[in-house]
């Protein structure tokens, strides 16, 4: 149809604007409100085209009904604020899929394409029920169209009487449902998210983490065929949670880092295999752990147990009212030749982009 | 694309045209295409052509069309295009019932858009045109690269409203001619003299006088040859076409947007009047001859939903009907006239020719309001319309009132059921299809080939932030600075963009002045 064209340079011009956008959109939270919906509206700025029209005190009209004076009258739900000089009303809410916002995402901070581990040739079967045909099992017939025939055969017969409307199907009416067999390579990954609960880490700190870890979610998604993601959260003891409870708790308490990685390689052993899986490790905290000897089990652990079976572990420093701890430089220290480790700073919503950047840039 | 009646709704919609023109509606031959949902959405977005040139902002609003649909909000039951003949397009899974209905709604819109008289110079083929537009545009593309043409029409868009939808109808002086030739004749022409005899001819017309006024005419006409425009031009889209400077296929392009403007709004302005005629139609037709009793319920409930009113929106079907029906009763019941305009008594104009039986209207024709509401729909648009027919009486009973946004709760907020401010409210809202009006007033601003605009005030101030970028807009297509005078919290300030960056600064005595002021 000729629209499809116009409606595919339309959305050419959303992407467009949501990437001269992207660094606002990264640092904006409540975009994300609905989780678990894979298409999410976005405000896009500037994409209608500009008029003279009448400003603030225009907002007046005339209405009928029963409203007594005094009562709102805009139950129309648009939440149409003044107009005036503010951008307000310049907006127009896009709706687009996660995957494409992941593709923008991509596209923007130029990141390459993940490659799979190379072991992982498995595929999957899948049965695809599309199409018909005239013969199959009685199962798998398909009533309604199977019965329109019928109709159809009947009134072009003459048979079909409307006053006893009864229809028979004759072998040459049925309609059977038919399948095809679809081989997909299938790849997955695994999110390890940890947490540092530890009293340093506040409200501000956390929101951070889950814009972080929703541009994370949605890159990996858009790599992988299947994307599990797993919560930790720590203080001096770690467990798993869900994702609720992990952007949600608030533990008092010291730090021991240690914790997190040892639950993490629980984690591993029990239930993803590396030669299956793609793992995918994100630790986020503030920095301040409890103890020298604390980062020496850490690096031990890194270095042996962890890191010859993922793909990546990212290391994400959050600056917390206390100041930000010495960690990063600890793993900086001791894995600077090694690319499977990456550490970032996130000290406000504006380095998100770079963190994000930072992760993934290297491809794995 | 679209598929012919069927062999039930042909015969439906013959009989309906019969019924139509024995009650007296007029309108060119109608064609009616059943198309599905998705088709119907994309012929709307393309203001129901379905021939229009690419461009982006149809994508935009089938999207917009489409959304609306899948969170049932809305849906588009008909489409009709004024046209000779007639388009109109029926949504294939509906009910015989609404189609029915939709097919006499389609007459009354056939009847009005023939003719009301805002309609009277519309092009009849703009089916052809439309496409005939889509083709030409395609070609610039070929030739010129689609960025290029597309960033074009973008500009051009921001200027489509810039039109003077009146000047159809009216001749505003003789711009093409060149005015005032260098002709002492002219001056003599114009030399106001009085009859005298010829003894008196030196009291009455005293020479030295008429030589004060030959040079006070002279020095008018040097000054006319050199400010551009001569007087205010509100066709700001004509004036760029034939002042800006353009490529040949610039100007066919701001062409064309002008002429689908000038299209479309007749359609704007009569908004009100159209819908309300079409659905008297739909509703007289129904309800008198086409309803079968099994069909009764869901016709008053789709009716019903057509007319619904929600706070703070006047839905324009209802308030049409209502004002028809209010006039045809009131010229049916004499309810007009000096005599009964001037009655204070309130009871005794409530019960004015209420004894009086109504003339039985077997054929419409033959009543005193039929005939009264035919000649409204002839010679009205909506703005005289309101201004004419909205009574006092009428507005509280169909419970209008005035709101306005109430900047403590942040919301509009029922203001007032006062009569006055709910007519006054109206008529701005429907004033120059609720636009600001902006003129040209100088082409040659200060001598430096700058465009000076104005906005005519009329309470309201602009938008800034929308000016500004139409403002942007136009100085792309202009080429030159170009400046926008508007009143912004009851001060003039003189907005300005040179194409590097806009600003705006109050309007001061030591500015120059533009060639005429607002």
């Amino acid at each position: 149809m000729r629209i499809e064209k116009d409606h595919r340079r339309f959305r050419e011009i959303v992407k467009g604007r949501i990437r001269e956008d992207l660094r606002r959109f990264l640092t904006r939270g409540e975009l994300f409100g609905r989780e678990g919906s894979s298409v999410i509206s976005i405000p896009v700025r500037g994409i209608d085209l500009p008029t003279f029209r009448y400003g603030e005190n225009g907002d007046a009209g005339v209405g009928a009904g029963r409203a007594a004076t005094g009562d709102p009258v805009d139950a129309r739900g648009e939440g149409i604020g003044p107009g005036g000089t503010e951008p307000g009303r310049h907006i127009l809410e896009v709706d687009v899929s996660l995957d494409e916002l992941a593709d923008i995402l991509g596209e923007e901070l130029r990141l390459p394409r993940i490659q799979p581990k190379g072991r992982h040739s498995l595929t999957t079967q899948k049965d695809r029920y599309s199409g018909a045909r005239q013969a199959g099992p009685e199962s798998l017939r398909h009533f309604k169209r199977t019965f329109r025939r019928a109709l159809r055969r009947q009134i072009i017969m003459g048979v079909y009487d409307p006053d006893r409307p009864r229809v028979v199907f004759e072998r040459r009416d049925k309609i059977y449902r038919s399948w095809k067999t679809v081989r997909k390579p299938q790849s997955n990954a695994v999110i390890i998210y940890m947490m540092d609960v530890s009293g340093s880490m506040g409200d501000e700190q956390k929101e951070l983490v889950r814009i972080e870890a929703f541009w994370i979610d949605a890159w990996l998604r858009r790599n992988y065929e299947g994307v599990e993601s797993r919560y930790i959260v720590h203080d001096v003891r770690a467990a798993e949670v869900d994702r609720h409870t992990f952007f949600h708790l608030r533990e008092d308490g010291g730090t021991k880092i240690s914790s997190a990685f040892r639950c993490a390689q629980g984690l591993l052993d029990l239930r993803y295999a590396a030669d299956e899986w793609n793992i995918y490790l994100f630790h986020f905290s503030d920095g301040d752990n409890s103890s020298e000897s604390d980062n020496r089990e850490c690096c031990r652990l890194l270095r042996e147990q962890l890191l010859p079976r993922i793909n990546l572990f990212g290391y994400c420093q959050v600056a917390s009212a206390y100041g930000s701890g010495s960690f990063i430089n600890v793993l900086n220290e001791h894995f600077q030749a090694d690319p499977a480790v990456i550490t970032t700073r996130v000290n406000g919503k504006d380095d998100i982009y770079d963190s994000i950047r930072g992760f993934f840039s290297p491809g794995r | 694309m679209a598929h012919t009646l069927p062999a039930e709704l042909a015969d439906q919609a013959k009989r309906i045209a019969d019924l139509a023109r024995e009650e007296g509606l007029e309108f060119f031959d109608t064609v009616f295409e059943l198309v599905d949902f998705d088709q119907m959405t994309q012929i709307a977005a393309y203001g129901g052509f379905p021939q229009r040139y690419p461009h982006w902002r149809f994508g935009m609003e089938y999207e917009r069309l489409r959304k609306q649909h899948t969170y049932g909000l809305s849906r588009i039951y008909e489409m009709v295009i004024n046209n000779d003949p007639c388009y109109a397009y029926l949504l294939a899974d509906n009910a015989l019932v609404d189609q029915k209905t939709v097919i006499a709604h389609v007459y009354g819109h056939g009847d009005f858009f023939r003719n009301n008289v805002w309609f009277a110079r519309t092009n009849r083929k703009m089916m052809d045109e439309m496409a005939n537009h889509a083709t030409r545009v395609r070609r610039y593309i070929d030739r010129y690269g689609f960025e290029e043409v597309e960033r074009f029409i973008d500009l051009a868009l921001s200027v489509e409203d810039l039109i003077d939808p009146h000047s159809v109808l009216i001749r505003r002086g003789d711009d093409d001619q060149p005015r005032t030739p260098d002709d002492p004749r002219v001056i003599e022409h114009e030399l106001v003299r009085y009859p005298a005899k010829r003894y008196m001819e030196r009291f009455i017309n005293p020479p030295d006088a008429l030589e004060a006024q030959r040079r006070r005419l002279r020095e008018s006409h040097a000054r006319e040859k050199t400010i551009e425009p001569a007087r205010p031009v509100r066709d700001v889209l004509l004036y760029l076409i034939h002042h800006a400077p353009l490529e040949d296929w610039q100007a066919d392009i701001l062409a064309m947007i002008r002429e689908e403007a000038y299209y479309y709004a007749p359609q704007a302005q009569t908004k009100i009047m159209n819908e309300g005629w079409a659905s008297y139609w739909h509703s007289t037709l129904m309800t008198r001859y086409c309803l079968r009793d099994d069909e009764l319920i869901t016709y008053a409930e789709h009716h019903a939903g057509t007319m619904a009113t929600s706070p703070g929106r006047l839905n324009p079907y209802k308030l049409g009907l209502e004002l028809f029906r209010d006039i045809e009763e009131r010229w049916d019941l004499g309810r007009h006239g000096r005599e009964y305009e001037e009655l204070q008594d309130v009871e005794a104009r409530r019960n004015w020719n209420r004894d009086r039986k109504r003339p039985e209207r077997v054929r419409g024709k033959e009543s005193a309001g039929r005939e009264k509401i035919f000649q409204v729909r002839r010679i009205y648009n909506d703005v005289t319309f309101i201004d004419e027919f909205l009574t006092p009486e009428f507005a509280a009973r169909q419970g209008l009132y005035h709101y306005r946004y109430d900047p403590s709760s942040g919301r509009m907020t029922a203001v007032t059921r006062d009569f006055d401010r709910i007519k006054q409210q109206l008529l701005f809202s429907l004033g120059n299809l609720g636009r600001p009006y902006i003129y040209v007033v100088d082409g040659n601003y200060a001598n430096r080939g700058e465009l000076y605009l104005a906005h005519h005030h009329s309470g309201v101030d602009l938008q800034i932030r929308y000016a500004t970028e139409t403002l942007r807009n136009i100085q792309r297509i202009w080429g030159r600075p170009v400046h926008l005078q508007a009143r912004i919290n009851q001060e003039n300030v003189r907005f300005t963009c040179d194409g590097r960056q806009s600003q705006h600064q109050t309007v001061t005595d030591d500015m120059p002045r533009p060639a005429h002021v607002m």
